[in-house]
């Protein structure tokens, strides 16, 4: 098969599941050595923490590249204020959804 | 691993039911844009990484090239990478079960693992390995719901999960914030990923706070 009569949407599924895979596998791959010094370790846990935050604000405040403040806002912040009370996990995400569904159809 | 923690599982299964039933949209989504149901299952069964999936059928939806769209989805999974890096340690596994695991490697996955971490490395694991299933399994249920047609269902964001999915990973990172350079890394990093959103394509203000977090660990010494 020449490559222009491959189907754009197999390829778009082939090409972004093997890729996706090899770099996760990568990411379980790295030579223990590596990380075995304190900075490196403490980098290493930091990461995620940098990466996770970011990906709740982006989630949060953005659409289509925008920055933009909608009922979601409003969903996460009654998920802050439950997590402020201690609530249990489950109850935090359903408020959350709760309050955003309602302003949702309320708008 | 004899007992699991009932906590560490109740939590699971909460992260698994919401980011899974956001598959619902994934199918709906990927078959608007022109991808058939059977390649939007496959996606998911082996892209398996949400933000990747939505990428990649949100720029050919638009029109955009099959390299543009496989470009910005490898873009987003750049993270799991970094995530593995966390991960390897704590699972220490080889051969067809580190295979499972860098499969498995995920935001939900990872969120759930570091959430553990004042109770204990087992319940690490174990976190890592119930999340990493029960989104599997939801995730690929839920998009050949969307896939076959469950529109009916319409809009994600009438039935809040467009807030219920931040707020569950700000749930699983709460616990994790215990000091000071934890709070101001997150701070930090949710700052500079929305300053760079209007400017960059998607994916990579996420994985530019990955340099924070090296500057802020690089701190952290010195501070000791």
């Amino acid at each position: 098969m020449e490559i222009n009569t491959i189907d754009p949407f197999w390829l778009a599924v082939i090409g972004t599941s093997v890729l996706a895979f090899i770099l996760k596998y990568l990411g379980h791959n790295v030579p223990k050595s590596w990380l075995s010094n304190p900075r490196a370790l403490k980098i290493n846990s930091l990461i995620p923490i940098a990466l996770l935050s970011a990906l709740v604000a982006v989630q949060t405040f953005t659409k289509d590249s925008m920055l933009i403040a909608d009922q979601r806002l409003a969903g996460v912040g009654v998920a802050v204020l439950a997590l402020i009370l201690r609530a249990p996990f489950p109850v935090v995400v359903i408020s959350a959804a709760a309050t955003s569904a309602a302003l949702f159809h309320i708008q | 691993m004899s007992r699991v923690n009932r906590a560490t599982a109740a939590q699971s299964l909460s992260v698994s039911l919401t980011v899974g039933a956001y598959g619902v949209a994934f199918g709906a989504a990927s078959v608007a844009a022109g991808f058939t149901v059977w390649q939007s299952c496959l996606l998911s069964l082996l892209t398996f990484t949400g933000a990747s999936q939505f990428a990649v059928v949100g720029v050919l939806g638009a029109g955009g090239s099959a390299i543009s769209g496989i470009a910005t989805a490898t873009l987003l999974g750049v993270r799991n990478t970094l995530y593995g890096l966390r991960m390897a340690p704590v699972l220490n596994v080889k051969g067809l079960r580190r295979i499972f695991a860098a499969q498995l490697t995920i935001d939900e996955s990872t969120g759930v693992a570091l959430s553990q971490e004042k109770i204990g490395l087992r319940e690490m694991r174990q976190g890592f390995w119930l999340t990493g299933f029960g989104v599997f399994i939801f995730w690929n249920i839920f998009t050949l719901a969307g896939a076959l047609g469950a529109q009916a269902m319409g809009d994600p964001a009438a039935w809040g999960l467009d807030a219920a999915v931040p707020a569950a990973f700000l749930g699983l990172l709460w616990p994790r914030l215990i000091n000071k350079t934890d709070r101001l890394l997150a701070v930090a990093a949710c700052a500079l990923a929305l300053a760079m959103t209007p400017y960059f394509v998607p994916g990579v203000p996420i994985i530019s706070t990955a340099f924070l977090a090296v500057f802020f660990g690089l701190r952290a010494r010195v501070w000791k």
